[in-house]
């Protein structure tokens, strides 16, 4: 029983830290919120240089072969500062890759993508329908040996960087087209969420060559979303942590009625509660990584619980911090509202609280299921 | 990261888990006070036989000498197989420790073994009346009178001193003194002149703590734990154990309170369904079943560096507020669940599991104010934790 960062964690922890903080102070983020892609490609050769495309992907696959333990522990650090990048994005596309993809289409796609040579985005939900989990309506319609994709894809990130989209369609399958194929119009969307881009995406007959849809169905993807799961809900954390400091630091040097606000107890135990979710969240989120790597079975409840606790915590803890702030934390000037809205952003997606909530109950009420054991 | 047992940790599992399987007594005494102390004193005897009572406790004094992960092995299967409580619950986790810690050779002598055979059984006189979260306020005086100290004051809520013969007294030996440097931590003997226990009737109608009044009792200097003065560390030490021992067993109570309330939704029929599928009772239930897990993992967390460092640190105080939150609220949902069955308690023949959850929803009331209130632990993680400035 060890129940730490190992010191290699430590390590990727140290340097991603090190590296996000110096690359993304307010005002670069700031710029980048304004400027067309959200990012900007020198950072992402930078990253490719860390080896962070692949950090979690195999390594016969141009991958560095580590865990979803370090994969947490990048996006928690990613989360914390708030670092604008297809990064998350395109480690789903690489994850669906290396769990649905033939030996021919991640030697052509995979490899590189983990070297950071091509960028990939998973395009998921159907415009119009709930955007349920698993559900998608968009037909993969039969034409000579291939298929015919036609439909709009909504919330998909990062889709006019990407260099291909995996599509995914009614049976289960996800297919490989390249952004700029004919019938493909990227458009942006408004989000709330100015640090993560997200696009709607229109097919109008586009043809995919059987090489390029995935044999892997349902069976393989669900693997991929439970840790999909666990990354967005490390980066939440980040972003619990982060606004927990600035609040508690607020907190020691705003003075009001002649003593610092933090000595306030409505304050100071505003900052404890944010401590206990931000901690609640980080033991979720590390119980479900190290799930994943040496456990896989109880990955599912395990990812679902942490989904859903940093979903909460990942936006409660920022709003938590932004009263603790007061006026000026409602101004556009302060950093906050970008976490406030990234963490919000966050919940809705893959999976909102409830939805992982439901999935909880389902398997504590199941009498097969026994999450909690001491 | 490594969140399984090692081989050798697994082993110590599997040992304690034969062995309380192979001695458990059964349930407890449901009615009567008495019966439950007889009950658990036996119990905890057959414990000391084999070696398990006080396993935190060093070999020379008579304990284990285990690990930290192994106590916290051992309190957890203990809870998780539901075994009954040791008699000298504060004797075993707090008077020995204490002893072992500030104590002379001469007084582990003295007082060490009889806690581990449950034949001395302790309690904790900290608060008073007008002292309970600012303890270091406390008024008990205790006046030196050639080789004895003379005692006069009132402790309350104290847990067990009806059954007790050892009493943790903290008092206040110079007056002038700041408060926290002018106090003295005693051994006090509850069958002295002048020493006399009331029980006090709690919610659940139970008599579990008591008033104690202390007048002109006289303790011998012997009985003085650490330096004159010097009260307010050990008194910390005491209090340092509580909340350490404490986290496993409560961690495993809370697993199986948890599989109970699943089978309580389960059974329970309600708006032509069960329980178990009212989309509101299973999102209560999921997020109790979360925050639990969270409980569960920030408690290894904290082991893990606690194992590292030596000391517990303040953080400490986040599982406590979390488990006594915790408890109340899955008390709650099980009342919800019973619906319009909800009042009918304990005795009563159409009471919903005997009126178990009943009991729990009133007993768990304490949970936020025993051992430190949850605001004050608040206030501990405020200043301690995150270095906010001390409220005034
Ligand atoms: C079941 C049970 C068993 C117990 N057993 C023992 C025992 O064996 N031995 C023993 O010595 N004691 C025992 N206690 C006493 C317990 O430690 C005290 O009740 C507790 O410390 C609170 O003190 P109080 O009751 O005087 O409340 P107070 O301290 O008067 O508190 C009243 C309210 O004010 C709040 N409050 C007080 N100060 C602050 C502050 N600075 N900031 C914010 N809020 C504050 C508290 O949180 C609480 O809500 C027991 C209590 C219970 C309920």
């Amino acid at each position: 029983m060890y129940f730490d960062l190992t010191d290699e964690q430590q390590a990727i922890k140290a340097t991603a830290h090190e590296f996000l903080a110096a690359r993304y102070k307010s005002e670069r983020i700031r710029e980048l919120a304004e400027s067309e892609h959200g990012f900007e490609q020198s950072d992402w050769e930078e990253m490719a240089g860390l080896g962070w495309q692949g950090l979690a992907l195999p390594e016969e696959w141009s991958g560095q072969g580590l865990g979803i333990v370090e994969l947490a522990v990048l996006f928690e650090e990613m989360g914390y500062a708030l670092a604008p990048s297809p990064l998350f994005s395109n480690t789903i596309a690489g994850l669906a890759l290396a769990h649905g993809g033939s030996d021919d289409q991640c030697e052509r796609f995979l490899r590189p993508l983990a070297e950071g040579k091509l960028r990939g985005t998973p395009a998921l939900w159907d415009a119009g329908s709930p955007a349920t989990i698993g559900e998608f309506t968009m037909e993969a319609r039969a034409d000579g040996d291939g298929v015919v994709l036609d439909g709009e894809k909504v919330l998909v990130m990062d889709a006019a960087a990407a260099d291909f989209l995996l599509v995914a369609t009614a049976d289960g399958h996800r297919h490989v087209v390249e952004s700029g194929a004919p019938g493909v119009t990227v458009a942006p969307a408004t989000s709330i969420d100015l640090t993560r881009r997200l696009y709607s995406v229109r097919f109008e007959g586009v043809r995919v060559a059987p090489e390029n849809s995935l044999p892997g169905s349902d069976d393989e993807y669900f693997p991929v979303f439970h840790r999909v799961c666990v990354a967005l809900a490390a980066e939440s954390t980040g972003i619990a942590q982060r606004t927990m400091e600035m609040a508690v630091e607020y907190a020691k040097d705003r003075q009001q009625f002649g003593r610092p606000i933090g000595s306030y107890q409505a304050v100071s135990h505003r900052c404890a509660q944010m401590l206990l979710e931000t901690e609640n969240a980080r033991s979720a989120v590390y119980g479900a990584a190290w799930a994943a790597d040496a456990e896989p079975e109880s990955l599912p409840t395990a990812a679902s619980m942490a989904k859903a606790y940093a979903s909460d915590a990942g936006w409660r803890v920022p709003d938590a911090s932004l009263q603790v702030h007061g006026g000026i934390g409602f101004t556009w000037e302060h950093d906050l509202h970008f976490f406030l809205k990234r963490g919000k952003a966050n919940a809705a997606m893959f999976g909102d609280a409830k939805w992982h909530r439901e999935r909880v109950a389902d398997a504590v009420l199941s009498a097969a299921g026994e999450p909690v054991s001491a | 990261m490594d969140l399984t047992l090692s081989p050798s940790e697994q082993q110590f599992r599997e040992e304690v888990r034969g062995w309380i399987e192979a001695n458990h007594p059964g349930p407890e005494p449901e009615a009567g006070l008495e019966e439950v102390m007889a009950f658990r004193r036996e119990w905890q005897q057959k414990m000391h036989a084999a070696g398990w009572a006080g396993i935190s406790w060093p070999k020379e004094y008579g304990g284990r000498g285990a690990t930290m992960i192994e106590q916290a092995i051992f309190v957890g299967e203990a809870s998780r197989l539901e075994a009954p409580s040791p008699a000298n619950v504060l004797g075993l986790a707090m008077g020995g420790p204490v002893v072992i810690a500030h104590g002379t050779d001469a007084q582990k002598q003295r007082y060490l073994e009889p806690i581990l055979t449950a034949e001395e059984i302790w309690c904790q006189g900290f608060s008073e009346p007008e002292s309970g979260s600012d303890l270091a306020s406390l008024k008990t005086r205790a006046v030196k009178d050639g080789d004895e100290w003379v005692v006069t004051g009132q402790k309350v809520w104290t847990t067990f001193a009806q059954y007790a013969k050892w009493c943790m007294l903290v008092a206040r030996t110079d007056p002038d003194a700041p408060k926290h440097k002018g106090l003295t931590y005693f051994l006090m003997d509850m069958e002295l002149e002048g020493v006399e226990a009331k029980p006090l009737v709690q919610i659940t109608g139970e008599g579990e703590f008591n008033e104690v009044f202390i007048e002109e009792a006289r303790i011998p200097d012997e009985n003085v734990i650490g330096e004159v003065g010097g009260g307010w560390s050990v008194a910390i030490t005491t209090l340092m154990n509580e909340r350490a021992g404490l986290a496993f067993g409560a961690i495993a109570q809370v697993a199986n309170g948890l599989k109970r309330l699943g089978a309580l939704a389960a059974e329970t029929r309600t708006n032509g369904g069960t329980a178990a599928e009212d989309p509101v009772i299973r999102q209560r239930l999921a997020q109790l079943y979360i925050e639990a897990e969270t409980m569960r993992l920030n408690a290894y967390r904290g082991l893990t560096k606690t194992m590292q460092s030596g000391i517990p640190g303040p953080e400490g105080s986040l599982g406590k507020w979390q488990w006594a939150d915790i408890n109340q609220r899955m008390a709650e949902l099980a009342l919800d669940i019973e619906g319009a069955y909800a009042p009918l308690a304990r005795g009563d023949e159409h009471a919903i599991a005997g009126g178990a959850w009943q009991y729990s929803f009133l007993r768990s009331r304490a949970n936020s104010i025993e051992g430190g209130t949850t605001d004050i632990l608040k206030n501990i993680i405020a200043e301690r934790v995150l270095g906010l400035p001390k409220m005034r």
